[in-house]
């Protein structure tokens, strides 16, 4: 007779600074990522919050126009390489792809870490900018050249920690792909994943096929910066506008890369909290192939301004317009899953609702910088920022934190502070309208981004998207304090506190060390059949 | 018995098919990574045409010609030699190794030379006579040097990988039931070879 003993809990199991930073554990790596992804949101919202105040008036009053010019540099590359590109993938990707396959780490877990150790070094190398040399880049986050070749700042360090991130990016997608292919537990075909998984498969391609082209691009700025003259410079017969579509082939479809994981959180908290079937999952499923497939060809609608034949501009706006197709698929699939739903608003349900409508919005004035007419108008402008906001941290950034409530419970086996999280969502929902949707309005009567000044007629709708910045930080605050509250007071967890019933509610909270401490069961209708859901 | 229990698909199996595929995704994201630099190249060239003919001139077709000979040669070798493995002959897989390692060695020698021979004549970006050129032919040394540099490194790596394979093949830890990382080096290094086939005709041949 052989009798299975239960296995610690993979927080429990091994202790000491060692056993986490040297760890193999998936799950561990995971929580590595979040600890770290959520400091460096912090230090961005921190320079964010300074760039807002240094706007609350016309006028210099707190920074050198240089100063500036650094601080959103290192604002943009900070937010989308230390945070919104690894955030979803390398934190919830990590921990739970695993889970929701029904295995017990991803297929090479040596390699995982490797990844997480290259995400170190280019934060090092990120950070390193700031006591060497002139200080921090101040080319923005696009490195642009000419400008990026002449400038004194430390382009140099800047851009090697973007190409080192970059490579742990590959491979984390490398590892997703190869453990989506070859470890679903037996009876789970393709079309028995959960969404989140398709989404991730979805992006590691991207992170496979488009990385590697911003990596050579930006060792060509640094051969560049280090020979003194180089590919990209005009006075020897080089093309900065080849630069700049070099930068957007890979960045554009990065844009894809921070969405479609983040469409997979909102595809998993959506049926869990109206406890339906989601509707549409091939729809669903196969749209993130599609916008994956589409984003690739769409980067020329960065630069309608910098030169670009008449054919060239309407081919990639109408590319552009394309992308809107399955994108709004998606959202509808949602919406009908709530459809006559027995819907429990609880703080992930609130989160996946905000990316919705944030989403909408980013989504809705996205088509306005693809119209080619009306770019020419807001191109460069405050428009712009206001909807690269609303995409990535109205998006992407809410199914973040959606995510981190959602799989709380599962990841600690602790319970936050239900009214505490509400509260703090609400302020941050409305601190975000109020900071961001200014920016639309006053970039849509000329306000140019990426100046630390502006003219008097800006002035009101700059106070209130500063305003609006000091109580977005306030709900975001809260709500890592309630989560922080949680971790250390909260009451216990039961294994399934919302009723979900991909894999990993099947697990222990927390998990443990090897994921399941019996063989898991697949739902053959589909991962979301919920007819035959238990109450756990 | 107490065992605790255990899943069949587990990441920490050893999976031949697994680790094949993992390689064929990053042989593609090294293709993307030169296919960067093709595009580059095209642009250019497509800008540049005469100057890229008339800087092209300064190639020895010679050198180059050997080179891609012994590297075609060294893809025949290292594919022998998992063929000999596959069949449990350890000594001649190992011999056939060595035969590709060293193949690595004698390119690096070759490639040596040509870029000397450069940079005596004052060729390399940033020197006197580079200075000089007209502006195509400047990007396309700039290019040239980039290209095979980058090529170059790739040959490097692609070297120490295959020794790594030799030292685990001789103390059994790569042996013919589990012969997945010798695949992966002979993918890697089919992959080397298969750059330099554009690169030749790119620089040295096409006018
Ligand atoms: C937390 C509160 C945040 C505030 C207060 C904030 C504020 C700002 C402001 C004012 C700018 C415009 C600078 C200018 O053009 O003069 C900016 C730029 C930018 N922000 Fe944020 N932001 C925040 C969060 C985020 C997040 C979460 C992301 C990404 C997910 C992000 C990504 C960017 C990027 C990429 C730029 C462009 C930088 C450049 O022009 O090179 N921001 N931000
Ligand atoms: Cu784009």
């Amino acid at each position: 007779m052989t009798t299975t003993i239960a296995q610690p809990s993979y927080l429990e199991g091994k202790k000491g600074l060692f056993s986490w930073i040297f760890t193999l554990d998936h799950k561990r790596i995971a929580l590595l990522y979040l600890y770290a992804i959520i400091a460096f949101f912090l230090v961005g919202m921190t320079l964010g919050l300074l760039m807002r105040l240094e706007l609350l008036n016309p006028g210099k009053d707190l920074v050198e126009p240089t100063t500036y010019n650094q601080i959103f540099t290192l604002h943009g590359v900070i937010m989308i390489f230390l945070f919104i590109i690894p955030s979803i993938p390398a934190v919830f990707g990590n921990f739970f792809l695993p889970l929701m396959l029904g295995t017990d780490d991803v297929a090479f877990p040596k390699l995982n870490l490797l990844s997480w150790w290259l995400y170190v070094l280019g934060a090092v190398f990120a950070l390193a900018t700031l006591v060497f040399g002139d200080g921090p880049a101040d080319t923005g986050w696009t490195f642009y050249a000419p400008y990026s070749v002449k400038t004194g700042t430390n382009v140099t360090m800047a851009v090697m920690a973007a190409f080192i991130l970059g490579f742990s990016s590959i491979l984390t997608g490398l590892n997703f792909i190869v453990t989506i292919h070859r470890l679903r537990t037996p009876g789970m075909g393709f079309n028995q994943m959960p969404l989140f998984a398709w989404g991730l498969y979805a992006t590691s391609w991207i992170q496979l096929l488009a990385t590697p082209v911003i990596g050579i691009t930006l060792l060509m700025i640094v051969a560049e910066r280090v020979f003194g003259i180089g590919l990209f410079d005009p006075s020897i017969g080089g093309d900065p506008v080849l630069y700049q579509h070099m930068f957007w082939i890979y960045s554009h479809p990065a844009v894809y890369i921070m969405a479609l994981p983040a469409m997979g959180i909102v595809s998993e908290i959506i049926p869990t909290f109206a406890q339906r079937t989601i509707f549409g999952y091939k729809a669903i499923a196969y749209s993130s192939m599609a916008i994956a497939f589409i984003g690739y060809f769409v980067w020329g609608h960065h630069m309608f301004t910098s030169g670009m034949s008449g054919p060239a501009a309407i081919i990639f706006s109408v590319l552009t317009f394309l992308v809107a197709i399955p994108t709004a698929i998606k959202v509808f699939n949602w919406v009908a899953t709530l459809y006559k739903g027995s819907i429990d608003v609880k703080p992930p349900l609130l989160y996946a609702l905000a990316f919705i409508f944030n989403f909408l919005i980013g989504g809705l004035t996205g088509l306005v910088n693809g119209a080619l007419a009306a770019d020419i108008h807001v191109h460069d402008t405050y428009f712009v920022v206001g909807h690269f906001h609303y995409v990535m941290f109205g998006g992407t950034g809410f199914a973040f934190f959606g995510a981190l409530h959602y799989w709380f419970p599962k990841i600690y086996g602790k319970l936050y502070n239900i009214r505490m999280a509400n509260i703090s969502f609400a302020i941050f929902f409305i601190g975000f309208q109020l900071l961001y949707f200014p920016m639309l309005v006053v970039g849509l009567m000329g306000m140019p981004r990426r100046y630390y000044d502006y003219l008097p007629q800006f002035h009101v709708p700059n106070v209130v998207s500063t305003v609006g910045s000091w109580i977005l930080a306030t709900g975001i605050l809260m709500m890592i304090a309630n989560l922080m509250v949680a971790y250390w007071k909260g009451k216990k967890a039961r294994k399934n506190p919302w009723h979900g019933i991909t894999l990993e509610w099947q697990t222990s909270s927390p998990p443990p060390l090897h994921n399941f401490d019996k063989m898991p069961e697949v739902n053959e209708k589909g991962p979301y059949h919920y007819k035959n859901a238990m109450d756990q | 018995m107490e065992h605790s229990f255990s899943l069949p698909n587990s990441g920490h199996n050893f999976d031949a098919e697994a680790s094949k595929l993992g390689m064929w995704l990053f042989l593609f994201t090294e293709l993307l990574l030169f296919g960067g630099l093709f595009l580059v190249y095209m642009v250019y060239r497509s800008l540049n045409h005469e100057a890229f003919i008339e800087a092209s001139h300064h190639l020895n077709v010679w050198a180059g010609t050997t080179n891609t000979i012994v590297l075609l040669a060294s893809s025949l070798t290292v594919a022998m030699s998992i063929t000999a493995l596959q069949q449990g002959n350890k000594k001649r897989s190992l011999l056939l190794l060595t035969i590709t390692f060293i193949a690595a060695g004698v390119f690096l020698v070759i490639k040596y030379f040509e870029w000397s021979a450069k940079f005596e004549h004052g060729l390399f970006p940033g020197m006197e006579h580079y200075s000089q050129l007209p502006t195509g032919e400047r990007l396309y040394f700039y290019l040239y040097f980039f290209m095979t540099g980058l090529h170059g490194l790739h040959v490097i790596i692609g070297g120490i990988f295959l020794a790594v394979v030799m030292v685990k093949i001789k103390s059994g830890k790569v042996h013919k039931d589990r012969i997945s990382l010798l695949e992966n080096g002979g993918l890697y290094w089919h992959l080397v070879d298969l750059i330099w086939i554009y690169l030749f005709p790119l620089f040295y041949l096409i006018h």
